[in-house]
């Protein structure tokens, strides 16, 4: 691990300005993913700011009755929170898909966002890596591509979005509250936060740099029955190959999104007013113009029967 | 290497009483001093121990390199095995993913201070009256994240196994299983890791 110069934030102001101001610098949360790659040197940042002090750790009802859930707040909190577990399943679902408890316990909203990818070759850093060093090539590309994405991809890039969280956050319409060194807070839609390959791999997220998270919100609950299913190599423990993050209505309609196919939550609007339709038609819908390798091909029919499985779930 | 710090024998957090240990320091910080350091209050295990430590060192090898407290085990070094499992603040986390620096005034507990040979935590007797290990190595991480699980089946915290969200949680087979996920045996002693807990929790119900 390089070396790097450590602070704890004072405030949320004060956090914002080391970062703008020290080159090379980066918040550091619960660490669980930043600390990893910098053992790596991967990540490789000079200056730490710990911004775990920052009063931004608590869950508050808004005055629409959705949530307003801040940054800080541990994977594991959000996921036992009595309205997460009430009104928003399909979240508490999808965190505790992911990791381990030791790792949920640690792990923030913020950090869980903003989790790079886990395609192999990102990892190694003994091969060119697009998203890595921009312009050294795409090594996965002719390589080994089996957990890799297959839609939302482009000819720079194939790595898939790996968060479980976030594939409920889609489905569920959150914001997320972004403040700057001004101090002002802008607010994204989970829709535009996670940008795709297209010529620039590298820029994975919406946020501009020295952008602090502050806060997810959720508009008030949608009702509907709550799921999240996983498949992946494991029955516990390990990222998803596919997975789909759906409410779904006793008329039939509902919301759905696919997690681990797409370097972000794909949910494709037109292909859910396709549930009534049943699985096919949606996966057809969503998966139309995907270009999956051929190590991968398969995850879209796996996205189907999951979608099948949980559609008949939802049917009790 | 740097220097032992004397561990009171009142270090279990039974008898626990906040004293001042020596800070064990980096034995060379004049040949260092081009490379960060960070000055670290840790409490573990009810003693607190003031430490000037380089910014890159990890919770883990703050307990084992500087505190010699070598129960807690390094496994992957990279959050995969569960080895490093310790309790911070009452929940278990793995102290390979996380900086010392970050626990300046948090109240960490090892193996070392959940029970003593003498003295043994309920779920290290269980462990031990099951067989619940083969080499050990991974065995005080089970033990930590044993206990920190019936806590959180207690207080509601949902897994993978859990069905009804909002219902009472239950300490069932599968949940048991589902929570200890993040602890990898090599030895494969999970069945009786599994006997270990389930009969802590029979014993509690
Ligand atoms: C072994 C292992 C298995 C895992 N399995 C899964 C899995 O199955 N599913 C899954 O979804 N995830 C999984 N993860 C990833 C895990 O969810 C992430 O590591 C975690 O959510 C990151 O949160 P953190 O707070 O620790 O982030 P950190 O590591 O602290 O930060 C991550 C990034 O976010 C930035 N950052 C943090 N907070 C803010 C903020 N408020 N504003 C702006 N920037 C910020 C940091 O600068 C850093 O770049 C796994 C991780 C490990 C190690
Ligand atoms: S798929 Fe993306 S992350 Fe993987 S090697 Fe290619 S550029 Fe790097
Ligand atoms: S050593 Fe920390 S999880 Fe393996
Ligand atoms: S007892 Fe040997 S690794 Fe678990």
């Amino acid at each position: 691990m390089r070396p790097f110069t450590y602070e704890r934030a004072a405030s949320p102001a004060a956090a914002i300005a080391a970062v703008t101001a020290t080159p090379g610098a980066k918040f550091i949360a619960g660490g669980t993913n930043l600390l990893d790659l910098m053992k790596f040197e991967i990540e490789t940042p000079t200056h730490l700011v710990d911004v775990r002090s920052l009063p931004l750790a608590t869950i508050e009802d808004t005055e629409e009755g959705g949530l307003r859930i801040g940054a800080l707040v541990t994977n594991t909190d959000l996921a036992s929170h009595p309205r997460v577990k009430r009104d928003y399943g399909v979240l508490s679902r999808a965190i505790v898909a992911g990791a381990t408890g030791q790792l949920r316990n640690k792990a923030s909203v913020g950090g869980n966002l903003l989790q790079r990818n886990r395609c192999p070759y990102f990892y190694n850093t003994a091969v060119p890596c697009n998203k890595r060093e921009p312009g050294s090539g795409c090594s996965a590309i002719g390589g080994v591509s089996r957990s890799l994405a297959v839609i939302g991809t482009s000819e720079l890039c194939i790595a898939q979005n790996p968060g479980d969280m976030a594939v409920a956050l889609r489905v569920l319409d959150a914001r997320i509250e972004a403040m700057n060194a001004a101090g002002k807070t802008r607010t994204i839609p989970i829709a535009e936060f996670f940008r795709l390959p297209d010529f620039t791999p590298a820029v994975e997220f919406a946020l501009r740099p020295g952008e602090l998270i502050t806060a997810v919100t959720l508009p008030p609950p949608i009702g509907g029955s709550h799921h999240y299913h996983k498949v992946r190599d494991r029955a516990s423990y390990a990222f998803a190959i596919v997975s789909v993050a759906a409410v779904l209505h006793e008329d039939g309609t509902g919301r759905v999104a696919f997690g681990g196919v797409a370097p972000r939550p794909w949910r494709v609007e037109r292909a859910e007013a396709e549930l009534p339709q049943g699985s096919e038609a949606v996966v057809a819908a969503a998966f139309d113009g995907a270009k999956p390798t051929q190590d991968n091909a398969f995850k879209i029919p796996l996205a189907e029967r999951a979608l099948a499985l949980v559609i008949a779930e939802g049917r009790g | 290497m740097s220097e032992s710090p004397k561990l009171s024998a009142s270090s279990g957090l039974a008898s626990a009483s906040i004293a001042e240990a020596p800070a064990p320091t980096s034995p060379h910080p004049s040949s260092r001093s081009s490379i960060p350091h960070s000055s670290v209050s840790l409490r573990v295990n009810g003693t607190r121990y003031a430490l000037t430590l380089d910014t890159r060192t990890s919770l883990l090898d703050a307990l084992r390199e500087h505190l010699h407290l070598t129960g807690t085990k390094k496994g992957c070094d990279h959050g995969h095995c569960g080895a490093c499992t310790v309790l911070v603040n009452g929940t278990r986390i793995n102290a390979c993913l996380s900086l010392a620096a970050m626990h300046d005034a948090d109240e960490i507990l090892t193996i070392e201070g959940l029970g003593t040979p003498d003295d043994l935590h309920p779920m290290q007797a269980a462990f031990l009256r099951h067989d619940a290990f083969q080499c050990g190595y991974c065995t005080p991480g089970q033990i930590c994240s044993a206990v920190a699980i019936l806590d959180e089946i207690e207080r509601g915290v949902p897994s993978h196994a859990t069905g009804d969200l909002t219902a009472r949680m239950e300490a069932s087979h599968s949940e048991l299983r589902e929570r200890m996920s993040g602890n990898i045996c090599r030895c494969g002693a999970y069945s009786n890791i599994q006997a270990a807990i389930a009969e802590i929790v029979g014993g509690a119900a």
